[in-house]
């Protein structure tokens, strides 16, 4: 999936973008049918929990096809701008939802929630350091008073989860 | 008939009156207005972040705050499209193309006043449909079995992933994308844990607060980030401007009604989201008047109407909702969602079940609304005033709010890192223009199809027939294969003249096109 991401973003002018969703449709299609295939069928008398995934998954397969094959029909009428989220406010989200995860468990609610707001506000290009560090520190005074105190959330404030 | 009505009604605004009831009704109008007013956020986001406040209260105030926060956001969402050319909640994109020139002109005040009065009568409008169908739709859908439940469902999903906006196609693959993360977890029949590739936490199903705040809060911000560039208003509006003058007034009151109208027929249809309702409501306004020139300009028409038939369209869709069971947006999905997670099965025994809650629902929509008309008028300078929010101050805020939001519903940082794969995956979805709002109806609705599916062919004795010889049954199948022979007609029929197209097909680029428009000038 990584590999076709890549693709999808390095060759849009080759490739109408409707020929990648179809991909990722038809991927995904055959990964649900390859699993589904580990749970029982069962009959039509007695369905069984392989049963309706399976047909979901072959749908997925068929429709993933069918997007494929009209790509180019659909890619002229739609529009082939393919808006790519930007590199570096994306990496800073995600780094600083996976630091709030880490940190999280490990260092507790106040490391975890001043790692979040501070890395991911570094992602915006008109963010300082210090803007960023004043918002984390507002959002952990947020986390202290209305989660911890007032709402008295199951989340120590420093140490493990 | 009328009498019990009237009576149940009654009884149902006791409840809503209720100290706690009305007080948690005004925090789910307030803080729905709130979320909505700010930039990038709208209604599915506002009731996912308090979705796990709402798991230990009682089901009652539990759904009042919910639908509250709904459509508080969607009187909130109107304001940033008029007034910043923000079409943050889709339904609204299409309020921007003549609220916001209204703004221009020094209108903008006119065009929120007449926003409220439109969306305050078309939503009593909706409120009085839904009073006198849904106990009619109740008796028809009490002899609904099993096998009519999974029809109509199929008839919501195929409507959903169809009839929503972009390509048809690519709506069903949503659906069914939906479909199969609602199979992870443990199957209820057979205890099977399916799809959980080794992680026991999944076993319990996806969280539903992690999969739409994933797909609707995390994947819209790491599209944003960096490109939407709000330019920070310098517009005051007070109350005194808000009061349309006495022609303003005139020009748009048949608009209005007739917004009102398209609303109420759409919501009638399962699957057809509110945003293509709007969007019709302002092809139709631009076609029947005498100055359609003037539309794009300013014309107060365009703003009465639209706004008129989002209203009157969500309102009327909680008919399905609640009585059959059929979600018919990505709100309502959420919403339905909510009534299960506490315990409540929405479906035809719920306002027999449940009156209380049913029509302290309905009674709760009147109070709310006028809520919202008495909040507006003293907070429109300071909603005017979060508007200009930077979204770089905002954004940051607002993931903190998310992570904790998703922790809290069941106090687990692996539902977090669910909403961050999920984010992820809605991002590129997104990306490769997949309509989203499928997914999440598909989820909720998965394991009901399911179930539904399995209990009729244990009836039927595995006779799949039994879809088509039940009656009932058979018109839903009747109408689900329309839609999508219909689907496979106009696809041809597009491709053998591509210039002309259908009706359908230009309505879609149209939509597109206006869309793509309003996001070039936001970045």
């Amino acid at each position: 999936m990584t590999e076709l991401k890549r693709r999808s973003t390095t060759s849009i002018g080759l490739w109408p973008k409707d020929y990648f969703a179809g991909m990722l449709m038809l991927l995904v299609g055959l990964g649900a049918v390859y699993q589904s295939k580990s749970y029982e069928l069962g009959s039509l008398n007695n369905v069984g929990p392989g049963f309706f995934p399976s047909i979901v998954a072959w749908l997925l397969v068929v429709v993933g096809i069918a997007i494929t094959l009209t790509a180019r029909s659909n890619g002229s009428s739609e529009g082939d701008t393919l808006s790519i989220p930007d590199l570096r406010g994306s990496i800073a989200i995600l780094a600083g939802l996976i630091a709030f995860v880490v940190l999280g468990e490990y260092a507790g609610l106040l490391p975890a929630t001043f790692a979040l707001v501070f890395i991911s506000a570094l992602g915006d290009r008109e963010n300082s350091i210090v803007s960023a560090l004043i918002l984390a520190a507002c959002m952990c005074v947020v986390a202290v008073v209305v989660f911890s105190w007032a709402l008295k959330m199951h989340f120590p404030l420093f140490g493990g989860n | 008939m009328l009498s019990t009505t009237l009576i149940d009604l009654w009884h149902g605004f006791e409840i809503a009156f209720e100290a706690q009831n009305l007080l948690w009704c005004f925090v789910g109008v307030l803080i729905g207005n709130l979320i909505g007013v700010l930039p990038g956020l709208g209604a599915i986001s506002a009731i996912s972040l308090l979705l796990p406040v709402t798991y230990t209260m009682h089901p009652i105030p539990a759904i009042l705050m919910l639908a509250g926060i709904f459509y508080g956001s969607q009187y909130g969402g109107a304001i940033g499209a008029i007034l910043l050319n923000l079409p943050c909640h889709p339904p609204h994109a299409v309020t921007c193309l003549d609220g916001y020139p209204m703004t221009l002109q020094g209108r903008g005040g006119a065009a929120l006043g007449i926003t409220m009065i439109a969306s305050f009568f078309a939503a009593s409008v909706g409120i009085l449909v839904m009073i006198f169908a849904s106990p009619l739709l109740v008796q028809v859908a009490f002899k609904f079995g099993p096998t009519e439940l999974f029809s109509i469902m199929m008839l919501g999903l195929i409507a959903g992933g169809t009839l929503s906006k972009g390509s048809p196609l690519k709506g069903i693959a949503m659906t069914a994308v939906g479909l199969l993360i609602g199979c992870v977890g443990t199957d209820t029949n057979t205890g099977v844990v399916r799809f959980t590739f080794g992680m026991y936490q999944l076993s319990e199903r996806v969280e539903l607060v992690a999969l739409a705040l994933g797909l609707y809060g995390v994947a819209e911000f790491l599209h944003n980030v960096n490109k939407l560039k709000i330019a920070g208003s310098s517009i005051r509006v007070r109350f005194r401007d808000m009061c349309p003058t006495k022609a303003e007034m005139k020009q748009s009151l048949l608009p209005l009604l007739r917004g009102t109208f398209v609303g109420t027929a759409f919501g009638a249809m399962p699957g057809t989201g509110p945003t293509i309702t709007t969007f019709i409501a302002y092809a139709l306004e631009k076609k029947i008047s005498k100055t359609p020139e003037r539309f794009g300009h300013g014309a107060i028409e365009g703003v009465a109407s639209p706004e008129a038939s989002s209203h009157s369209k969500t309102q009327v869709d909680f008919i399905p909702t609640m009585t059959l069971g059929i979600p018919g947006d990505a709100v309502m999905a959420l919403l339905l969602g909510a009534l299960l997670i506490q315990g409540i099965q929405p479906g035809p025994q719920l306002i027999t079940k449940h009156p209380d809650l049913f029509w302290a629902l309905i009674a709760s929509f009147w109070v709310g609304n006028i809520l919202l008309v008495i909040l507006n008028v003293p907070l429109i300078g300071l909603w005017v005033r979060m508007l200009a929010a930077p979204y770089r101050y905002l954004f940051p805020a607002a993931l903190f709010f998310i992570a904790i939001g998703v922790y809290s519903a069941n106090n687990s940082l692996f539902e977090v890192g669910e909403t961050i794969v999920i984010g992820v995956i809605g991002a590129l979805l997104i990306a490769l223009k997949f309509p989203v709002a499928p997914v999440l109806l598909g989820y909720v609705l998965g394991p009901l199809v399911e179930e539904n599916f399995r209990r009729s062919l244990l009836l039927s004795r595995g006779d799949l027939w039994t879809f088509v010889e039940r009656p009932v049954s058979a018109v839903f199948v009747g109408i689900c294969a329309a839609l999508l022979i219909g689907q496979v007609w106009f696809w041809l029929r597009g491709k053998q003249k591509p210039k002309s197209g259908t009706y359908r097909s230009d309505q879609a680029i149209k939509i597109t096109k206006e869309e793509n428009s309003l996001r070039v000038e936001n970045v």
